[in-house]
């Protein structure tokens, strides 16, 4: 099959590879329709994450249909599914609480050292990032083996577009938590740093959950209008002081509750990124962290502190005392996917969430270096690339 | 003796003496260096004592493990991967057997490796079960040296850690995890 495979910073390359099998009882394989490029992936193309190795096959974000079974898969053969970039078991103690991407078992015993020693317990697998999280091949491919598949896939009805639900693989539920972890209260103004896909899901899910202002912060004019078209006040922080704009705004309080959507690769000239990032450079290994600083700063006493931002390593200068003085909660983590899907596939279904207005590209499999090129040198336009592996097969 | 306030399990300790205590409750200690792991396990202790009674389940999740074959109720012959392709084996004896609670066992007279083991099971409410797993060994010199380098990887620690591992999710999902995209690529990755 053809598959997209990382081969070291900004390399990636579309290569022919083995087609996957089914290896483990509750494996399925699905031949892929709709696969997209997300931030995360990013991250990946800049070198961010270690444990990447040669040929590694990226994509987490993926739905196809199921072309083979394993003997105790739930799935049918022809069905189509959204699969969760989570790999969850489903059956050991944290599935069990649906903290899904904690989930004990999905990470092979050989892969979880790593993160045994970096973090202290290791965390799930996920499709297509880096050997700390699996070592999983990913769905930017023709095909993916998906391993319980009894458990994570949701099965799609016929007859709805893959735009429509592919986002709910990672991003829409991503944005989704990222605003329950806010714990938001009607009358609560809600700050979004990023108005990349997930912070663009999170101003629509701060509103569903009661906000009454959203105030959305990013540079780029276009992502910046997307926010203020679902609601959102914005802030431009290359035209204005972010901090300065939102005491103004909340009339000197401060937003109740503060998301960071930005990330290890926060852009912009501010100190402290310029110092994390000759830092980084060098090898050093802090993590760019100048949103999660300012959300801290900014936001009210006592207020909460929400994280959907991927952070790999160590912070330096965390204001950790500006966090104990106020008295801030912070909630953070990879999203618990299983855990929303159902509740989210019908708000889709029911239009009370837009998703496929953040889709900028749609390319075949073969021109996936392209979209990585082009999501990564031009965000402002390019929101969305979805690849298409059918478009392929079609041109040929 | 041990020190005051110090809850810490004896296989967490700085101290190497402590090793001493630890094989103390091996009930035929065999070998000085020590190695202990726990783990949660999301299933009743009565059918993991039962998983694990059965010797010769172990390799479908200890890595190193070729076969093990059960003689009789207490004696089992061993036979684990060496370098290039080599074999060691040694007999066991189950040398203390507490239905659903513990099993221990040492390697028999004359092993090149002598060892000694002992896995304990413990309720552990809703969470289900922990399976606390002790090892002794000798690390010989010579030759059997680097054939027991290899049969507990770089670490042993980290090799019973994983294997561990593999049994809890054996027992919780009804198979392994591997991220091995074919069934040759899963086949090497064992080897
Ligand atoms: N927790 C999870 O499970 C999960 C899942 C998916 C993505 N993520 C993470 O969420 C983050 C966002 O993902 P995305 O796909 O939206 O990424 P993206 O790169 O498309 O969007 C990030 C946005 O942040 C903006 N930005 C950069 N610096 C900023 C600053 N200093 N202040 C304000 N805005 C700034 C960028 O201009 C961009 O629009 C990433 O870190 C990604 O890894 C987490
Ligand atoms: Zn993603
Ligand atoms: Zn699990």
């Amino acid at each position: 099959m053809r598959a997209l495979t990382w081969h070291g910073k900004h390399d990636v390359r579309v290569d022919t590879v083995d087609d996957p099998e089914i290896l483990n009882p509750r494996d399925a394989i699905i031949k892929v329709t709709s696969t997209a490029i997300c931030g995360s992936d990013l991250h990946l193309y800049d070198g961010y994450i270690p444990t990447m190795q040669a040929g590694d096959i990226l994509g987490h974000e993926f739905m196809g249909e199921v072309v083979e079974t394993g003997p105790q898969s739930t799935l049918k053969k022809g069905q189509r599914v959204v699969v969760p970039f989570t790999i969850s078991c489903g059956s050991c103690y944290h599935c069990g609480k649906h903290q899904y991407s904690a989930c004990d078992n999905s990470n092979p015993a050989d892969n979880q050292d790593i993160a045994d020693t970096l973090y202290g317990q290791p965390m799930a697998g996920l499709f297509g990032y880096s050997h700390m999280t699996g070592g999983y091949a990913g769905g930017q491919a023709e095909y993916v083996r998906v391993p319980f598949s009894d458990v994570g896939p949701i099965v799609i009805p016929d007859g709805v577009e893959d735009d429509k639900v592919l986002f709910l693989s990672d991003i829409l539920p991503t944005g989704w938590q990222a605003a329950e972890n806010a714990e938001i209260e009607p009358g609560d103004t809600v700050a979004v740093w990023g108005c990349g896909p997930v912070g663009l899901f999170c101003v629509q899910s701060a509103f569903l959950m009661g906000a009454e202002r959203v105030i959305a912060i990013d540079h780029f004019p276009q992502r910046l209008e997307m926010a203020a078209k679902f609601g959102a006040e914005t802030i431009n922080y290359e035209d204005s002081q972010t901090y300065e704009a939102l005491m103004e705004m909340t009339g000197g309080i401060g937003p109740d509750a503060c998301i960071d959507a930005v990330g290890l690769e926060a852009h912009g000239l501010f100190v402290d990124n310029v110092w994390d990032q000759i830092k980084a450079s060098t090898f050093l290994g802090t993590d760019r962290a100048h949103s999660i600083r300012q959300a801290i700063l900014a936001c009210r006493k006592g207020g909460r502190v929400s994280m959907p931002a991927v952070y790999g390593g160590f912070v330096d200068k965390f204001p950790l005392g500006a966090f104990m003085q106020k008295g801030l909660t912070l909630k953070t983590g990879q999203t618990h996917v299983q855990h929303y899907l159902p509740g989210l596939l019908t708000a889709v279904l029911e239009d009370k969430i837009d998703t496929t207005f953040l889709i900028s590209h749609r390319l075949g499999l073969e021109q996936a270096p392209d979209g990585y090129r082009m999501f990564h040198d031009h965000q402002n336009e390019v929101t969305k690339v979805v690849l298409k592996p059918g478009l392929d097969r079609i041109a040929s | 003796m041990a020190a005051p306030h110090d809850d810490a399990p004896i296989t967490a300790s700085k101290r190497t003496e402590k090793t001493a205590q630890a094989a103390e409750n091996i009930t035929e200690p065999k070998g000085s260096s020590l190695v202990g792991q726990s783990v949660t396990i999301n299933r009743p202790r009565h059918e993991l004592y039962a998983k694990w009674r059965d010797f010769s389940g172990f390799p479908n999740f200890m890595e190193n493990i070729e076969r093990v074959e059960m003689i009789d109720d207490v004696t089992s012959h061993w036979a684990v991967k060496g370098p290039g392709g080599s074999t060691i084996e040694w007999d066991a004896v189950v040398t203390e057997d507490q239905p659903d609670r513990l099993i221990a066992w040492s390697s028999a007279e004359g092993a090149d490796v002598p060892n000694s083991g002992r896995v304990e099971f413990r309720d552990a409410g809703e969470r289900g079960t922990i399976v606390s797993a002790t090892i002794l060994y000798d690390p010989p010199a010579g030759i059997i040296g680097k054939l027991i380098a290899k049969m507990f990887q770089r670490e042993p620690a980290l090799q019973a850690r994983r294997d561990l591992r593999r049994f809890k999710q054996l027992m919780e999902t009804g198979e392994i995890a591997t991220s091995a995209r074919t069934a040759r690529a899963l086949e090497e990755e064992a080897a």
